[in-house]
């Protein structure tokens, strides 16, 4: 038998991975690109509504809606790319924020009018929702997954970047754009790609996220805070800086809520303004 | 000269406009609400509920016609709701306040019916103290400890001894752990534990291991309504506390249509203790939940009936005032005031202008391979318990 520190491990590390998740796509677009996307998670609200709908209303099984949640978002962000963010990359960070503020209460509205002010619930197979025992500790199925995936996420980003040809001009492109064209990479479609890729991670992630923490038209304000503290205590431009940091804040949050329940929701914000107090790049930040 | 005809006309244009809107048969209801933002479902449920009553009755309300005039708070703001309530009664010269989803709001907008002596329909805003801010307001929603005292006191006499309270931490949340713990403890049981929960929780497995290593035979639960209710469901799943064993008790939002929804069957067997539910089985119900249905395409919830009972009150009183609108008149009309609602017998204490109404108990259960309330317990003409005991 385990004791039930390792109950609360679990619990925490699967929280900090649903909020990795969350925000991966944003350490991507703000981390990488150094855009200021506060729209990140009406992308992510957009791809939990794809899985509602296609689960409720076509039958879909869960795991098949999840790419399309992903091609959703990234579809709908290239539009908004070409449209509006393009033009204010080189722009301040005000102006960056202004556009993307508003395109959030937009997106808030949109999703009342299409989808109603309800929450939408997602039925999910009853084997998902089950846990295993092992050793006296319980391990929720759906956690493990959302491990599982975060893993994976984590791996391919990572590699991605570091070791393949795309990656190398992505980080061209961000570091130095003039002498990125000088040498023939076509920075427009590089940054349009990747800002795809963060938008459809955003949505991929708000479709794996809604099981545990719902969807109404609020989820595109109502989880930006824990996706920019990820973002900023991970450190820019640093997707394992960002996995670090989700699993630190997700460990603390649940065993603060456990042993201490009467500081619980002030803990994420105080281990967040301890680290940065350490480390004000981040964990593992560049810049 | 052309100027003058100009001025001449709109002089005459605004003579006839400021004397349409105060003509004989019309009165002016502001109702304000959290159309936008977080508690957006709640303003579009009240909304609904009272275009319905309007529809029934032909846009009428004790004879005069009604015309609204809606103004939005966008969630928890009480200094927007007492602007919006003074515009109300100094621009547009409204008559009645009505609506109010939220508490600190609903508080905010009274200090306005106070001072303008004018009539306000609380219809949700559920803290105990609401109405005694303003000498012109009745409620036609609910209290929480009108529920929860009520609940507590009942799970004692039903053979529940020792239970562990769960609220989140805000006005409700704090109201609610006071009540069930004061009915629970004056009927003779005991409290092993509670814990007040951030306000912001997305994820309920902490607080829920926490209970379920004290081992108690009952937990009392009170959260806000939206995401939450789900969420603690799989947070009971994935922890291991089954309702059907562990008594789980709330207040009617843990177990509302769409929290049983996303629940599934780990829901089965949860207690809650409420006012309204759109299965209660009466045949007024049953043709208020069809009317509904009709027109907005879903069920009626407790924030519907609200705003539908509050306009029921306002056409009640608008009748025996014999048309005067003003707030000393309708508030002697409003006082003592009963009906037949779709939730059952109903009736606005003349001594705290609050309502007077049967608390059900439920047990969630399976009906027809759908998960509903069925009421297994009814305390009727139940009153607003904390103003019981400021009296005394």
């Amino acid at each position: 038998m385990l004791p039930p520190v390792f109950g609360v491990l679990f619990d925490g590390l699967a929280y900090g991975m649903l909020l990795f998740l969350l925000s991966v796509g944003q350490s991507v677009t703000l981390g990488m690109m150094n855009f200021i996307n506060l729209a990140h998670c009406s992308f992510a609200m957009l791809g939990g509504y794809v899985t509602v709908v296609l689960m409720s209303s076509y039958g879909w099984p869960f795991f098949a809606t999840l790419p399309c949640a992903f091609i959703a978002a990234a579809l709908v962000s290239v539009g908004f790319e070409r449209a509006f963010f393009r033009r204010l990359y080189r722009a301040s960070d005000l102006d960056q924020v202004l556009l993307t503020i508003g395109i959030v209460f937009i997106s808030v509205a949109v999703a009342a009018y299409i989808f109603g002010t309800e929450q939408r619930p997602l039925q999910l197979p009853a084997y998902l929702r089950s846990s295993l025992t092992f050793m006296g500790v319980r391990f929720a199925v759906y956690r493990l997954i959302l491990i599982g995936l975060a893993l994976l996420i984590t791996l391919a980003l990572v590699l991605g970047l570091d070791y393949t040809r795309f990656g190398a001009r992505v980080r061209a492109a961000v570091d130095n754009e003039r002498m990125a064209r000088g040498l023939g990479i076509d920075v427009d479609r590089t940054f349009a790609i990747t800002f795809a890729l963060g938008s459809g991670l955003a949505g991929l992630g708000g479709a794996l996220a809604i099981e545990i923490i719902g969807l109404d038209p609020s989820f595109a304000l109502t989880y930006l805070v824990y996706v920019l503290i990820v973002v900023s205590v991970g450190g820019l431009g640093s997707i394992s800086g960002s996995f670090a940091a989700a699993i630190v804040l997700g460990i603390s949050d649940v065993a603060g809520k456990y042993y201490i329940p009467q500081l619980g929701a002030f803990l994420i914000y105080l281990v967040m303004i301890g680290l940065l107090m350490w480390r004000p790049l981040g964990l593992i930040g560049r810049r | 000269m052309k100027r003058l005809l100009l001025a001449g006309v709109c002089a005459f244009a605004a003579s006839l406009l400021a004397t349409s809107s105060h003509a004989q048969g019309t009165v002016k209801i502001g109702v304000i609400l959290p159309y936008s933002g977080q508690f957006a479902d709640a303003a579009t449920q009240m909304d609904d509920g009272i275009k319905l009553y309007l529809k029934q009755h032909g846009n009428k309300l004790g004879g005069k016609n009604v015309e609204l005039i809606r103004k939005d708070t966008g969630g928890i703001a009480p200094p927007v709701a007492k602007r919006l309530a003074q515009e109300l009664v100094t621009r547009d010269n409204v008559d009645i306040l009505a609506g109010f989803a939220l508490t600190p709001n609903a508080l905010a907008a009274a200090d306005v019916s106070a001072e303008a002596k004018k009539f306000m329909v609380d219809m949700n805003a559920a803290t105990a103290i609401v109405t005694t801010k303003s000498p012109y307001m009745a409620r036609t929603s609910l209290t929480v400890p009108q529920l929860i005292q009520t609940l507590g006191t009942w799970a004692e006499k039903h053979g529940l001894n020792k239970a562990y309270t769960m609220v989140t931490d805000y006005g409700p949340g704090i109201d609610a752990e006071g009540a069930f713990q004061k009915g629970f403890k004056e009927a003779g049981g005991d409290i092993v534990g509670s814990v007040r929960m951030a306000v912001q929780n997305p994820d309920f497995t902490a607080y829920v291991q926490r209970a379920k290593d004290l081992n108690p035979q009952g937990i009392f639960v009170m959260i806000p309504g939206g995401a939450q209710p789900g969420a603690f469901g799989k947070a009971l799943a994935e922890v291991g506390i089954n309702p059907k064993k562990t008594e789980v008790m709330g207040q009617l939002e843990i177990a509302d249509e769409h929290a049983l929804a996303s629940m599934g069957d780990i829901a089965l067997g949860i207690i809650t203790a409420g006012h309204y539910d759109y299965n209660h089985h009466s045949k007024l119900n049953e043709e208020f939940v069809k009317a509904y249905n009709e027109d907005f395409k879903r069920n009626p919830d407790f924030f519907s009936i609200g705003a539908y009972d509050g306009m029921h009150l306002i056409d009640i009183a608008l009748q025996k005032s014999g048309g005067k609108t003003d707030g000393e008149s309708l508030i002697a009309a409003a006082k003592g005031a009963s009906w037949e609602s779709p939730r059952g017998p109903i009736s606005i204490d003349p001594e705290t202008r609050d309502i007077i109404q049967t608390v059900y108990i439920r047990k969630v259960e399976k009906v027809g391979g759908k998960l509903v309330n069925v009421e297994i317990a009814s305390i009727p003409n139940v009153k607003d318990p904390v103003k019981a005991a400021m009296k005394k």
